[in-house]
């Protein structure tokens, strides 16, 4: 029975991943599943920067793959970067099986805020959506309502919905359909 | 329907190569890599990509300026955008002399980046429309606009040849979608007006007030809103053609006025007590049958035997089979490339489909199949699956779609709709729903539908 699996990249506390497991569940015909924890890489880190490099985590979790894996999620604390970028809310393999989402700059005391953990969920739903959408071949989708929309800050993640549009999750039906095609 | 742009990534390291493309595929670019400048040179020729994101530091013969001026030998219009560290700044700055469009000092915001890359676009979209458009207008001058190579059609155009430099009006009786306009134009490009002006009047689209201050203009305070004197479409084509689609339209008031204005090549604008002289030569067109609405006397036959001083008949497209393969190449051509698809021809069984169907909308009706094809279409090819709606109307049925409405929305509709059919009997519309009339006429209180 192959399954969609959320895996902590270094420590991450339990809530944040069980709403995001919730909110797989409730869009991805995929029985979810949780992984044990994952050490961050050592070499991940990039001192110079004081952040993390998102394609060494997209590697660990890739390596942390069990056969029956449809797609993975991993799920982080740290800061994500690339080189060319200043950070990352999350990155996924465009129709692949890895994605990875940080949780770093959802929190409002990333901002010097006081944490509000109801904005956290609703915020952690909408990137894990959004790159699992990314694993199901799904490319930025101009309606702002839209899970997939580019959020290049925290204000254009709180601006978009926690939803796929009609046309992003007619796609999403679309590939589901392939899956159950793969698996019998 | 977006729109794949490619974009190539020139950068030594792997990993600044990797990240970058992984992170604009996510905004659904196609993304090429290359790990040098070499490499980068060899893929611009083989392929014209949008923007060229290239590193400015890079080991070997060619840096990133190397690399560029390289690039923009083979590809002048190429967008490129020099990547860059802080210690290199005024390298980049030397770059943008040079020609680079922009530069990026890495790490970078991603929302500078993301509207850096929308912004290029947009240009690009807008170059490229550009000389659509352009090949348009001057391709619409041009005689190969109409494509045949039906034995009938050949000699309507050598007709319309022989006829370009007569001053003789031409009556075009054709199906809609049959190239009526495009004939009119090719008789007025080939001919020695073809310097002047081409003035298109669609009589059917406008009431007859309308139409009558639209043909021959108006003076100031003719009627309410007249603001100023207006020429009308017969002045405007002076000296060149007057084209009147859908001539079969007009009332009998007009008629009269154009029968004067073919009688004696003058007429009075609206409202105005001076005379207008005017050289127009007048191409008529009509999918109705004339001779028929003369006969019923709704169609003046002075006017009927002044407009058919050379008539011609296009022929549907159903008897020119024939020009259908041809048609569909130019229109794959021309609409793959305004649609920005890359859509290279037709598979077997989709020609197939299209020679075995009737067109009742001739060929408006097939550029319209392919260009919803185009749009569909997936693989490079259009396949038989792309014309699903023309199949629907070969005879297959086309399954209903079940609109989103609550079940009691529906039923309400059926009841009206089924009311609605049997002119409001209760009895024929409850048989028709297979309900008895009590049952209905309980459903028609409940929903509160008046009768």
């Amino acid at each position: 029975m192959s399954a969609l699996y959320v895996v902590a990249v270094g420590a991450v506390p339990p809530k944040p991943l069980e709403w995001i497991e919730a909110a797989a569940a409730e869009w991805f015909p995929l029985p979810v599943a949780r992984l044990p924890a994952l050490r961050m890489p050592e070499r991940a880190y990039d001192p110079a920067r004081g952040q993390y490099h998102s394609v060494e985590i997209l590697k660990a979790v890739a390596r942390a793959a069990p056969a029956n894996t449809t797609r993975i999620l991993g799920v982080t604390e740290v800061d994500l970067a690339i080189p060319v970028l200043t950070f990352l809310f999350g990155q996924a393999q465009l129709d692949g099986p890895v994605a990875v989402v940080s949780l770093c700059r959802l929190r409002q005391e990333f901002y010097g805020l006081p944490a509000d953990e109801a904005l956290l969920r609703e915020r952690a739903a909408k990137e894990a959506l959004h790159e699992l959408g990314h694993t199901f071949g799904l490319t930025h989708c101009s309606d702002t309502r839209c899970s997939m929309s580019l959020s290049t800050d925290i204000a254009l993640v709180d601006a978009k919905g926690g939803r796929y549009c009609p046309r992003c999750g007619a796609h999403l039906v679309r590939r589901f359909a392939a899956l159950d095609g793969e698996q019998s | 329907m977006k729109n794949i742009w490619h974009i190539l990534i020139v950068d030594d390291e792997e990993v600044m190569c990797e990240s970058m493309a992984a992170w604009l595929r996510e905004d659904g670019y196609r993304v090429d890599t290359a790990p040098n400048g070499r490499k980068a040179v060899e893929l611009a020729q083989a392929a014209d990509y949008a923007i060229y994101f290239i590193d400015l530091k890079m080991p070997g013969g060619m840096d990133g300026i190397d690399t560029m001026m390289e690039i923009r030998r083979i590809r002048p219009e190429a967008s490129i955008i020099i990547i860059t560290a802080y210690a290199t700044v005024d390298t980049a700055i030397q770059a943008m002399k040079e020609g680079a469009q922009e530069y990026i000092v890495k790490p970078c915001n991603p929302q500078e980046i993301s509207l850096l890359v929308s912004r290029i676009l947009k240009l690009k979209k807008l170059q490229r429309e550009n000389a659509i458009l352009r090949k348009k207008i001057s391709r619409q001058y041009h005689h190969h606009d109409l494509i045949t190579k039906n034995a009938r059609m050949e000699d309507i155009l050598s007709l319309a040849r022989d006829i370009s430099s007569l001053r003789s009006t031409v009556l075009i009786r054709g199906a809609s979608g049959t190239g009526k306009e495009l004939v009119a134009r090719a008789i007025h490009y080939s001919g020695d007006r073809a310097a002047r002006p081409f003035v298109t009047v669609s009589c059917a689209a406008l009431t007859e007030t309308l139409l009558e201050s639209e043909l021959f203009g108006y003076e100031k305070g003719a009627f309410t809103g007249a603001g100023a004197q207006t020429r009308g479409k017969f002045e405007l084509a002076n000296g060149g053609t007057i084209f009147l689609d859908e001539i079969g339209d007009i009332s009998p008031k007009l008629q009269a006025d154009l029968l004067r204005v073919l009688q004696e090549r003058c007429f009075y604008r609206v409202g105005g007590s001076e005379e207008v002289r005017v050289d127009a030569r007048v191409i008529a067109a009509t999918n109705k049958d004339l001779a028929q609405l003369v006969a019923e006397g709704k169609f003046r036959d002075d006017l009927y035997y002044r407009l058919n001083v050379i008539e011609i008949r296009i022929p549907p497209l159903r008897e020119r089979r024939e020009d259908i393969p041809l048609l569909v190449e130019h229109f794959v051509e021309k609409l793959a490339h305004e649609l920005g698809k890359e859509v290279s021809g037709i598979s077997e069984g989709a020609m197939k489909l299209l020679l075995d169907y009737d067109w009742p909308g001739n060929v408006r009706e097939l550029e319209n199949a392919i260009e919803r094809a185009i749009v569909t279409c997936r693989n490079g090819k259009l396949q038989e699956s792309d014309f699903s709606s023309l199949e629907g109307s070969i005879g297959r049925n086309q399954p209903w779609q079940v609109p989103d409405l609550p079940l009691a929305e529906l039923e309400r509709q059926a009841i009206v709709a089924a009311l609605e059919r049997k002119s409001g009997n209760v009895k024929e519309a409850a048989a028709a729903l297979g309900i008895d009339r009590s049952t209905l006429y309980d459903k028609l209180k409940r929903y509160e539908i008046p009768r």
